[in-house]
């Protein structure tokens, strides 16, 4: 049996505003395992995104464990940090966040220059993940030039191109109208179905939560309810 | 990532915003270019005075009494042609001895007339010094020792006197003493502002005779190698100063003279070049501000592509590569405007310039560095973005 995803313990993360200690956690405890599809709920302000954050290693508990594929986050320096969100970690944002003037191909490749894949070995990953979201028509387009549905289909492909143990993605239906939505929703799935990629959701609106098949609902930097605790 | 990669981002980079990376290499560019021509020009004016002195002659020891200093009037000579018979003695070998005695004076044929330098001197005065003759012939011996009438006309002054007519045989006057001319120089251009053009020679004694006076200028030797030079001036002015107890007697070489104006030349051109350095900076500075727009602006860019992974050093690099890039395109640009507008100066203006390697060289390393230096304060800001905080900017 090979380590949880994520496994938090007692995790806290507080802020310093203006000289006020602000606690967006506030004491989390949660494991994710291998090829879960789990969504995070809660509505704005309740630390779902703090804990995305973490989660994601973009940011450090201020205290508690979290572990990611079993190594320990505090352990681990910034650089090594960064490889380890390049290793284990896809992200999905709810605004895409591609790279304007960059093709879709060149933009999914993005995560492999950091791995030092050589150009030629990116080009081709990039275009099997392109494929494999369905934008094999895509590969030279810009962001502009593809329907808000298709960016998020190529900031999937992105997130999936360096072969991660988890995708977090981050209300990634939030700048969609439904039906895109949906689209994506289903693309996710089947992905995790497929691939066994686990992948954690956030989200406030509960029929994306729905689509999981675990729901964590979090308020006031606490997990209210957990649909698949153990 | 490999620096091939970041090499291909900041190119990208810069190509996105040509116009704005055009403008800020604007600064190296200048300030490069300034550097390269300035530095051409203080250099080709120290050659062209190095090739004035050297177009003198060579070997050559200027005699004079009293001690050269800029400060002072020059000492009143109190050499005269027996001292000129005794250093003669000295060195051993009178050919290798000439002498100078001069006065502005006026010269007229005709109704023409010219101001010119009327150099006493002798027959020996063309071992010493390059003065290669047009037409006609050298002072001789006998011109000397019997006071002729005679005189050899700088290039200038036969022209300006006589126009296409050859004025060998011709007559002349000077000071209302009529000279026959037996010769005319070759152009050989200024030294030090002397323009030697428009002297005019004529015997010693016959000089000394048309402007009243015993004495002579100087003494020129020309020694027979550089070897040669620094014992021979020592011995010249130790005799001269043994024959006249408690004078002071001086005695410069071509080289000491270069030494001299070369160390002022090599500070103007220093002066230059340090000026021009200043707007290498002012545009060092104007890098680091764009790039710090550059940080602000693509704070989003640098938050996602740290939650993909770029470390620190990654981001640093990209921003710092794009730095640099952009100094060292600017000074590579800066370097060829630099040496066409030098070529251009010397080729259409009487300024000369000298294109140096090392100047050039140097202009790149300094433009390298200043994108190094200049880009590191914003690179570092880059790399240090909190990855949280720069995926949330607007």
């Amino acid at each position: 049996m090979s380590a949880p995803a994520f496994e938090a313990v007692a995790l806290t993360r507080s802020y310093q505003l203006e000289g006020v200690s602000v606690d967006a956690l506030r004491g989390v405890d949660l494991t994710v395992s291998p090829g879960e599809f789990a969504a995070i709920i809660g509505p704005s302000g309740s630390g779902k995104s703090t804990l995305m954050h973490l989660l994601g290693c973009l940011d450090r508990p201020t205290s508690g464990v979290l572990r990611v594929g079993g190594v320990d986050v505090a352990t681990l320096s910034d650089t090594e940090l960064a490889e380890l969100r390049n290793q284990t970690i896809g992200f999905v944002f709810q605004s895409f966040h591609l790279l304007a003037r960059t093709s879709a191909l060149d933009n999914v490749a993005l995560p492999l220059v950091y791995r030092g894949v050589p150009r030629a070995e990116r080009r081709n990953r990039a275009q099997a993940a392109l494929e494999a979201v369905g934008l094999a028509h895509r590969l030279t387009h810009r962001p502009a030039q593809m329907s808000g549905g298709e960016q998020q289909r190529v900031a999937i492909a992105r997130a999936l191109v360096g072969d991660p143990k988890v995708v977090l993605a981050d209300e990634p239906t939030g700048n969609l109208d439904s039906r895109n939505g949906a689209e994506v929703m289903n693309l996710l799935e089947r992905l995790n179905h497929d691939s066994g990629v686990a992948i954690v959701l956030v989200t406030h609106e509960p029929e994306v939560a729905g689509r999981a098949r675990r729901q964590i609902h979090v308020r006031d930097g606490l997990i209210e309810h957990d649909t698949g605790a153990s | 990532m490999r620096t091939a990669e970041a090499l291909r981002m900041a190119l990208e980079a810069l190509r996105v915003n040509r116009l704005r990376s055009a403008l800020t290499m604007l600064g190296v560019i200048i300030g490069v270019s300034a550097v390269v021509v300035l530095v051409a020009i203080g250099t080709g004016a120290k050659n062209a005075v190095e090739q004035e002195i050297a177009g003198l002659g060579s070997n050559i020891i200027l005699v004079v009494p009293g001690q050269l200093n800029f400060a002072a009037a020059p000492t009143q000579s109190r050499l005269d042609l027996a001292d000129v018979a005794y250093v003669r003695r000295v060195v051993g070998d009178e050919s290798r001895v000439t002498v100078s005695v001069q006065s502005g004076e006026t010269v007229r044929v005709g109704r023409d007339e010219a101001f010119v330098t009327v150099v006493g001197t002798d027959q020996y005065v063309a071992n010493i010094f390059d003065r290669p003759l047009r037409r006609g012939r050298y002072l001789s011996e006998t011109d000397v020792d019997t006071r002729r009438r005679v005189v050899i006309l700088g290039s200038e002054v036969a022209s300006r006197l006589f126009g296409d007519v050859d004025p060998v045989g011709r007559q002349a006057t000077i000071s209302g003493v009529r000279f026959r001319v037996i010769g005319v120089y070759e152009k050989v251009g200024a030294t030090f502002g002397v323009a030697r053009d428009q002297e005019v020679h004529v015997p010693v004694t016959t000089a000394q005779r048309l402007i009243g006076v015993a004495r002579i200028n100087g003494i020129a030797i020309g020694a027979s190698g550089p070897d040669e030079i620094e014992g021979l001036q020592q011995r010249v002015v130790d005799a001269l100063v043994q024959r006249y107890p408690g004078e002071k007697f001086s005695a410069v070489t071509q080289t000491q003279l270069l030494g001299t104006i070369g160390t002022v030349l090599g500070m103007l051109t220093g002066v230059l070049a340090a000026i021009a350095g200043i707007s290498l900076l002012v545009g060092g500075v104007g890098v680091s501000n764009i790039m710090l727009v550059s940080v602000r602006e693509r704070t989003k860019e640098i938050g996602l592509r740290k939650a993909l992974g770029a470390r620190q050093r990654d981001i640093l690099g990209q921003f710092l590569i794009e730095a640099v890039l952009l100094t060292t395109i600017g000074g590579v640009t800066g370097i060829v405007l630099g040496v066409g507008g030098a070529l251009l100066i010397a080729a259409v203006s009487p300024v000369p310039a000298a294109i140096t390697w090392w100047s050039i060289a140097l202009a790149f390393g300094v433009s390298v560095g200043v994108g190094v230096f200049f880009g590191v304060a914003p690179a570092r800001r880059a790399g240090r973005l909190d990855p949280v905080v720069a995926l949330r900017a607007e």
